[in-house]
């Protein structure tokens, strides 16, 4: 029997390889000869390969190539192309958007936000082919197609950060440059601009979905780990036994919080928490700057920013004194 | 468990450990020292490291100031040739502030540092123009900026620390070399920018806001939209010269802000006032002292584009919410507090 460790897999199976189930009629090829490999035994299914590609995954990879290079020769260009500079400034490089000026010019300049636009199409292209891939592959293995709809979410937020909102707000220049702490920095600049994201309603829901999605993982993580002891990621006979692992698990959480999920429900849970982060975010994003324009006064005037008692009285705006320039 | 297995465990764990200790290599444990400034809950509090406290006041002694001498005897301007500033101060207290200002400026260069020792009075050498130049502005903040340096004032010392050039200037940056060609052109941004805690951050806020009086006021006034144009760029900026005040000053935001809502004055602290007429006094100084000095100093002394060495926060205050720690040199030289 594997036995499941807490962090490695302890005991790897080195069976014959297994191509996988029959495609369906009209599927490209699986390719790649499989192999079995120690190392990722240790954290999953020594097993790799074989991948099925097919149109739209090949597509996506190429789309995705072509976003990569050019907001990485953008990136080495801005250090005149040293190479050693690149490596050093990497995270701190990025591809800027249009400047306010060009509105939602779709041929501004290269230099001037075009390849930003050229380079968000096709990471758009890619993120989109790849959705149709993992939904065409949960139908041609006869699944639901869950994962598809799943990752869908964070696409609506990304589609919002960079597509949707900006074109709302009648400027590419709303959008997120590609770059590692440059989009960052514009996070925490777009919640100074649009006065404090914390007061954003659907910001707060997308939080409490998140941070609830880690609490949701850690619980049914621990009880599957738990319980595997008795066998309990085995699923097929817990179906049907009573007594059994699975039962095991239930009932710790019956007796510790008198409420228990089920082996398909905490999966809804799971779900829906992780599903719903990034579809509250998106909305919080959307109507942010396009609906309201000052989120800590919008909550002010809703009740949710309480007043506080004034500890400096005598604090004015100089700019409104007799004599003050700007 | 296998041998694998355990190899794989124990580099595992020797990487999460040397990890762990890249981390904390870069952050300072604690205790800290807090002190609650704003009202509870709002986090307005200042937080300080004390092991690092005595370092900071050595770091900030402020020099013994000479004995004044009485205001009688012949005047400096009647006695020495070219006396433009300082010509009705006593000859006993001019020669005072001259040696102070070798301490302060020049103590290893000595006179020699701006003077023709042949010719005291000459204007030969191009420090000595300058050091003119700065006592008329070192009387200017003291008299005309009493909304930002009170009765404390500065002195040369302020800045200088006894260093001919003061550690902390700036020149107008134009960022690191880039391609150009067909690639994105430079957007003042995307770089490690030391003036704003190695953030991607706009890397020279001061030539739009310290020397230009570029718009800083990005929040909106309402809740819904309306006439606020500013764009999520310009808050960039606005951010990055944030960072350098906080830099600067060695305090958080919540020093000046109540930061649930950064532009509301009435949330806001004392100090929010004293940084806006701040902000407006380098302007003043970058604009009307530093920069037409831009033809008097020789290329070495120039920036890349050919600019003066100018003021920001940092040039006073180090690093220390009051320089010198509030320190009040300026009493024990009237001559330096008198209005032009």
């Amino acid at each position: 029997m594997a036995e499941y460790q807490n962090i490695f897999t302890r005991v790897q199976i080195a069976g014959p390889m297994h191509g996988g189930v029959p495609l369906p009629r009209g599927s490209w090829n699986r390719v790649g000869k499989p192999f079995h490999s120690h190392l990722l035994g240790l954290i999953g299914d020594a097993q790799v390969g074989p991948i099925y590609l097919g149109f739209s995954g090949i597509a996506s990879l190429i789309c995705g190539f072509i976003a990569f290079e050019i907001i990485g020769l953008n990136m080495w260009a801005s250090v005149n192309w040293d190479p050693i500079q690149f490596v050093r400034q990497l995270p701190w490089l990025a591809l800027e958007p249009p400047p306010p000026a060009y509105g939602l010019s779709i041929l501004p300049p290269l230099a001037e936000g075009g390849w930003w636009l050229m380079a968000g199409f096709f990471l758009t292209a890619s993120i989109l082919l790849w959705w149709v891939r993992m939904y065409r592959r949960a139908i041609a293995l006869g699944l639901g197609t869950h994962t598809a709809w799943a990752f869908a979410a964070p696409i609506w937020l990304y589609l919002v950060l960079g597509f949707i909102r900006p074109i709302l707000m009648g400027s590419w220049a709303e959008a997120v440059p590609f770059g590692i702490f440059p989009h960052l920095d514009w996070t925490a600049a777009f919640s100074i601009r649009y006065g404090n994201l914390f007061y954003n309603p659907f910001h707060m829901l997308s939080i409490a979905f998140l941070y609830g999605s880690a609490v949701l993982f850690a619980m049914h993580g621990a009880t599957v780990m738990a319980t595997s002891r008795f066998g309990a990621e085995r699923e097929v006979e817990q179906i049907t036994d009573r007594g059994t692992a699975f039962e095991r698990g239930a009932i710790f959480w019956r007796w510790t919080m008198g409420f228990n999920a089920t082996a398909e429900s905490i999966h809804r849970w799971a779900w829906w928490f992780a599903v719903l982060c990034p579809l509250t975010g998106g909305i919080g994003i959307l109507l942010t700057g396009t609906v309201v324009d000052n989120w800590y006064l919008w909550g002010v005037k809703h009740g949710i920013a309480p007043p506080y008692p004034l500890i400096f009285p005598n604090v004015v705006d100089p700019s409104t004194l007799p004599g003050a320039g700007q | 468990m296998t041998g694998s297995v355990r190899n794989a465990a124990i580099a595992l764990g020797a990487f999460a450990l040397a990890t762990t200790a890249v981390i904390l290599s870069q952050t300072e444990r604690p205790p800290m020292d807090s002190v609650q400034r704003g009202y509870r809950g709002t986090a307005m509090q200042e937080i300080y490291n004390p092991r690092f406290v005595q370092a900071e006041l050595n770091a900030n002694k402020v020099p013994l100031s000479l004995p004044r001498l009485p205001d009688a005897g012949a005047k400096a301007g009647v006695v020495y040739k070219n006396v433009k500033v300082l010509g009705d101060e006593s000859v006993g207290n001019f020669t005072r502030l001259m040696a102070s200002i070798t301490t302060w400026v020049a103590p290893t260069q000595g006179c020699a540092y701006c003077h023709d020792v042949q010719n005291m009075a000459a204007d030969t050498l191009y420090t000595k123009v300058v050091a003119r130049r700065m006592i008329q502005m070192v009387q200017h903040v003291n008299s005309g900026w009493k909304s930002h340096v009170a009765e404390t004032g500065v002195t040369c010392y302020t800045c200088h620390r006894g260093q001919p050039v003061p550690a902390q200037i700036w020149f107008n940056n134009p960022g690191p070399l880039q391609a150009g060609g067909m690639a994105q052109t430079p957007a003042g941004k995307n770089h490690p920018a030391a003036i704003a805690n190695n953030s991607s951050l706009p890397f020279d806020p001061f030539t739009p806001f310290l020397e230009h009086d570029s718009n800083i006021r990005v929040v909106p006034q309402q809740a819904l939209p309306g006439t606020d144009r500013q764009s999520i760029k310009q808050t960039e900026w606005t951010y990055s010269l944030m960072m350098h005040f906080s830099q600067s000053l060695g305090v958080n935001c919540t020093y000046c802000h109540n930061t649930r809502s950064f532009t509301d004055w009435t949330q806001s602290t004392p100090q929010r006032m004293t940084a806006w007429y701040g902000i407006r006094m380098v302007r003043d100084l970058n604009t009307n002292f530093l920069d037409p000095l831009a033809s008097v100093f020789p290329p070495g002394r120039l920036g890349v584009q050919g600019d003066s060495p100018k003021v920001n926060c940092a040039t006073c205050h180090n690093g220390v919410y009051k320089p010198l720690f509030g320190a009040t040199m300026a009493k024990d030289f009237p001559e330096l507090t008198r209005a032009q």
